[in-house]
């Protein structure tokens, strides 16, 4: 077993107990707070797979925006401290969850995954940038995403401004 | 290859290679963690004195020569309160919030260099990895906020998190335009690539920077959520004893984290004339502190709905035509890149500020939300 072994074994019981904790805990901001812990740890899964800028992307995004975002969601929720009570639908959302984590496994277990012997790219984000602007890139689907941020962003200002 | 690099090369002579790789590890981290206290302390020194000389006062002077053993008195009366912690709330919120502010302050440190290849971690992606890491102190302030179960507490965290979020853009945006110049988003080659100072080349950007940290850090005349001069402090009210002074800490940690930065990106790094570099990089440091502390003590506090209008209306504008011009001088004019950049760039920061000012000034200088 190498350091990286251990590493991505921690690193997965973290991440995985933190998700538990997020779906189980009552208290809603403390499983907001095991959801930044998830994040970070995913965080630290891209760092043992050298994707540095993955890794960075992955805590500025879902770290310092998300889950900013989900606290401040709970915090303009009514009647939040009363937790996390268990709905009518519980039974069928455990039946579907199970059924939805049943087709991810298969599909994990079913992929030839590709494994490549070659070192990993250094540094990663030339590549990344020349892959998403360069010729052949995947600038218009990019362009795409952005001009519909904007309209989502000027369409939350319509909604919420006042007359 | 990095300092750590070569110590590590030589400890192998007498241990095997993952015991030298911790203990190198090791030895650059209390590195780092110590140079970043004591540059806590020398701030909160320098802090105190020389708010007190801009304020017509003396200042703690009575502990020790020049009042220097004052803050050591402190830190003692800190350890030895009581620890309190509010009845309903949330235990380990309210216990882990210091320790989430304070962490990325120091975590931040791994990425500056202090000289050429003095740095705990070259990381490719250096300044996206700053950006990133201090993002994570809101987390922790809004732990704060909620653990107390207080509702001053509380709106105080909200404050905080709007405000950071708000500032967020524009000091990227304007770190964006230092990458474009340098060509590398690692921050020694960033440091390697200003032969000429970056805040000579994009003068715009600087001023974004530098006023867009000072709110992202929460310092005055941004310090909305701490305001000590009225009633209550804000997210650290019902903190008290040394959980407080992690708070305290973590604020100057951001300060001494921003100012160098700051430096790394726009003011050359460790890089200058005749003195050894460590030692500019210092001057330079205490140099941006300095800039803090004089705006702080002539500046006064923005009120609440100035402060979200100047960060949307004011500096993200600006920073957004900042990025268009380095962009396009870097596309289309690289080889004019020193000089001829530098007047066009001084020319329209001058413009753009002006403009801006006008624009505010209408209606007697309040600002419509």
């Amino acid at each position: 077993m190498t350091v990286l072994d251990i590493v991505f074994w921690l690193l997965a019981v973290i991440s995985i107990g933190a998700a538990l904790a997020v779906v189980f805990l009552q208290n809603i901001f403390r499983a907001a707070l095991f959801l930044v812990l998830c994040f970070f740890a995913v965080a630290g899964l891209f760092i043992t797979l050298q994707a540095d800028f993955l890794a960075v992307a992955q805590v500025l995004i879902y770290v310092g925006a998300i889950s900013i975002l989900i606290i401040l969601a709970i915090m303009l929720t009514r009647e939040m401290w009363r937790g996390n009570p268990g709905g009518r639908f519980q039974l069928p959302a455990f039946i579907i969850a199970l059924g939805l984590f049943g087709v991810m496994v298969w599909a994990v277990i079913n992929t030839s995954w590709q494994i490549s012997a070659e070192l990993p790219l250094v540094p990663t984000t030339a590549a990344i940038g020349s892959r998403l602007f360069g010729e052949g890139g995947l600038l218009l689907p990019l362009e795409i995403a952005a001009v519909l941020l904007l309209a989502a962003i000027l369409g939350a200002i319509v909604l919420v401004r006042e007359k | 290859m990095t300092l750590i690099g070569q110590f590590r090369d030589w400890l192998i002579n007498f241990m095997p290679e993952w015991a030298a790789y911790i203990v190198a590890f090791l030895v650059g981290v209390v590195a780092i963690i110590a140079f970043v206290l004591v540059m806590i302390i020398v701030f909160i020194y320098l802090e105190r004195r020389l708010i007190g000389r801009f304020q017509v006062r003396l200042g703690p002077n009575r502990c020790g020569p020049e009042g220097i053993f004052q803050l050591i008195a402190d830190s003692i009366k800190l350890l030895t309160k009581e620890d309190i912690v509010p009845a309903k709330g949330d235990f380990w919120v309210h216990f882990l919030a210091p320790i989430v502010t304070f962490a990325p302050a120091l975590m931040v440190f791994a990425v500056v260099p202090f000289h050429k290849g003095v740095v705990l971690t070259d990381l490719d992606v250096g300044i996206l990895y700053v950006v990133a890491i201090s993002s994570i102190s809101v987390v922790g302030i809004y732990m704060a906020g909620w653990g107390s179960n207080n509702k001053y507490s509380l709106i105080a965290a909200l404050r905080a998190v709007a405000q950071a979020i708000s500032y967020e853009l524009p000091v990227v945006m304007a770190a964006v335009g230092v990458i474009l110049i340098a060509g590398s988003l690692s921050l020694s080659k960033i440091v390697e690539a200003q032969t000429i100072p970056f805040f000579l080349l994009q003068p715009l950007g600087f001023f974004i920077f530098l006023l867009g940290s000072m709110a992202e850090i929460n310092r005055s005349p941004f310090d909305l959520l701490e305001a000590e001069s009225e009633i209550v402090t804000g997210y650290n009210m019902e903190y008290s004893g040394m959980k407080f002074g992690l708070l305290y800490l973590s604020e100057y940690g951001h300060t001494l984290a921003a100012s160098c930065i700051i430096t790394t990106l726009f003011l050359g790094g460790w890089q200058g004339p005749l003195l050894p570099p460590f030692l500019w990089f210092l001057i330079k440091v205490l140099l941006v502190f300095f800039v803090f502390l004089w705006v702080r003590s002539t500046v006064p506090r923005l009120r609440v709905d100035q402060l979200m209008a100047f960060a949307w209306k004011c500096l993200l504008p600006m920073a957004l035509i900042n990025l268009l011009l380095i962009g396009a001088q870097v596309l289309w004019f690289p080889k004019a890149l020193p000089w001829g950049m530098m007047v066009v760039n001084f020319a329209v920061a001058g413009i753009l500020i002006l403009l801006w000012s006008r624009l505010f000034a209408l209606g007697g200088g309040r600002v419509e939300v």
